[in-house]
């Protein structure tokens, strides 16, 4: 079985988490036109990775980040949003 | 046919050539180069050559032929689709399946069973009654039907479901098939080989050159190739290719799994789709249960299958046929599916000059393989979209102008 650690809560099943997609940063949405606003909403470059990842532990409703990589499925780490510096992290 | 047989029995080697050559170099150019040897990819290849006899054509592929989610599909032909745009394309590619056998004098296990979507919900009676009447606008043969019909056609299932979520009734779509998916890339790889198209496995693309926003060549680890057109169907390995080029596109890839049962006496005649309870289920001429459930929940670009997914599947089948109980499941696998976020696929042409895609076939590409052959040929061949195309173009996106299929994905991904 899969686990996966939840800064709150410690190592949990992957069943217990929710997927919440890559982190990526919004545009101005009073600034920002609508070429702009689309790619945002469709567009990622999605090539596989070490990403930054949207993640949530269901039972305690936990939103947290992960770094996982998404070509091997490796979990680097886990924190809380805000909690840890947020490097760049190249694909 | 039984004089063939009587010779491959008699003769000492095998008496028939290969399906497909196998070039030892590639050329410096080529008028179209088309990346990935599934069955998207070669059918594009064979009608190119076919209707629009352009032969200086090469496949390019990094596996073998049909490896890819081409050879990881669970082989359900249907077009009973939601919106307007999705029925139509797809009941042209019913239309094309039916004869191919014959085009390629190929035995494709081409079989029609009948599919039933079973409804467990008022919800999923509601959107299949909306879906049975948007099918029947475009003649495509598509009803509802009651749990009567369901349980005449499939006397084993249990319509109680173990007691929850029981069967209300079903979308009946009596066209529905499965055929032998790897016989239909080697029918197209056969076809393309033989009117002159080159097919290189065992290579990858490394880099795509363009200049001035045009495709000018495209490198790979046997060779550079110098091209004007590059046809991009390589379904998961989609974004990496995007990227070769500098584009961006909506497409996320997950695994998809599958799984078959050892064969058994025949007793499943139809094609069963739950999507309330992620099951898919039909069974081959070898009598084996071919078993397909919900994407995985998050993003992978790896082929790798997991044990939950099996227990999970196997699960919900018993709900619908509890004599499976002692039956054993003897493989699984995955594949990885390009996924849109409105569910229908991303065709035609890009910003770049002369790059054509073919991709966010997610789970649904299998019955679009020759339709999408003979559009996509169409589109690279004149340089213009084709009529059934144009609505899944990439910058639909750009335009906020999305084709909702969702509605019609065979089960709740």
């Amino acid at each position: 079985m899969k686990l996966m650690t939840c800064p709150i809560n410690g190592q949990r099943p992957i069943s217990e988490f929710f997927y919440g997609g890559e982190l990526r940063p919004m545009p101005d949405p009073a600034t920002a036109d609508d070429a702009t606003w689309a790619d945002y909403i469709f567009n990622q470059n999605n090539v596989p990775g070490l990403k930054q990842e949207w993640w949530c532990h269901t039972p305690s409703n936990t939103w947290f980040i992960a770094e996982r990589h998404t070509l091997t499925d490796e979990i680097q780490r886990t924190y809380l949003y805000g909690s840890q510096v947020l490097e760049e992290v190249s694909p | 046919m039984p004089l063939r047989l009587l010779k491959f029995g008699l003769s000492q080697t095998y008496p028939e050539p290969r399906m497909f050559r196998q070039p030892d170099r590639l050329k410096s150019h080529y008028d179209v180069v088309i990346i990935g040897g599934g069955g998207h990819g070669l059918a594009a290849a064979y009608y190119l050559a076919k209707d629009h006899g352009m032969t200086n054509v090469a496949v390019i592929e990094k596996g073998y032929l049909g490896g890819g989610n081409t050879g990881r599909n669970t082989t359900i032909i249907r077009s009973n689709y939601l919106t307007p745009e999705g029925v139509k394309f797809y009941d042209q590619s019913v239309t094309l399946w039916q004869d191919l056998a014959e085009d390629f004098n190929l035995n494709l296990f081409y079989s029609t069973r009948g599919h039933f979507t079973l409804a467990h919900t008022d919800s999923a009676l509601r959107t299949m009654r909306w879906r049975a009447e948007v099918n029947k606008h475009f003649g495509v043969a598509s009803e509802l039907v009651g749990p009567q019909e369901i349980q005449d056609a499939c006397p084993e299932m249990d319509l109680h479901c173990g007691g929850h979520l029981p069967v209300l009734g079903a979308l009946y779509h009596a066209p529905g098939s499965i055929a032998r998916h790897d016989a239909v890339a080697w029918g197209y790889g056969r076809g393309a080989d033989q009117r002159g198209v080159e097919i290189h496995q065992q290579t990858e693309v490394t880099g795509i050159t363009v200049k001035s926003g045009r495709v000018t060549g495209v490198q790979t680890n046997r060779g550079n190739i110098s091209t004007n057109k590059v046809l991009c169907a390589v379904a998961g390995s989609t974004p990496r290719l995007l990227d070769m080029v500098g584009l961006r596109s909506p497409l996320y890839v997950h695994p998809l799994q599958a799984m078959v049962s050892e064969p058994m006496k025949a007793w499943l005649d139809a094609i069963i789709v739950s999507g309330s309870l992620h099951v898919y289920v039909s069974q081959t001429a070898r009598g084996e249960l071919v078993m397909g459930a919900s994407l995985d929940p998050y993003e992978l670009h790896s082929t790798r299958s997991t044990f939950d997914f099996v227990e999970g599947l196997c699960t919900h089948m018993l709900d619908l046929f509890p004599f499976l109980s002692h039956v054993k499941i003897v493989r699984q696998w995955a594949g990885m599916a390009d996924m849109t976020p409105d569910f229908a696929p991303i065709m035609g042409k890009t910003p770049i000059d002369g790059f054509y895609l073919d991709s966010g076939w997610g789970t649904w590409g299998f019955k679009a393989t020759p339709v999408c052959g003979k559009t996509m040929a169409a589109t690279v061949a004149s340089d213009r979209p084709h009529e059934l195309i144009r609505e899944f173009s990439l910058d639909r996106f750009e335009r906020y102008d999305l084709v909702g299929e969702k509605g019609a994905a065979s089960v709740g991904h």
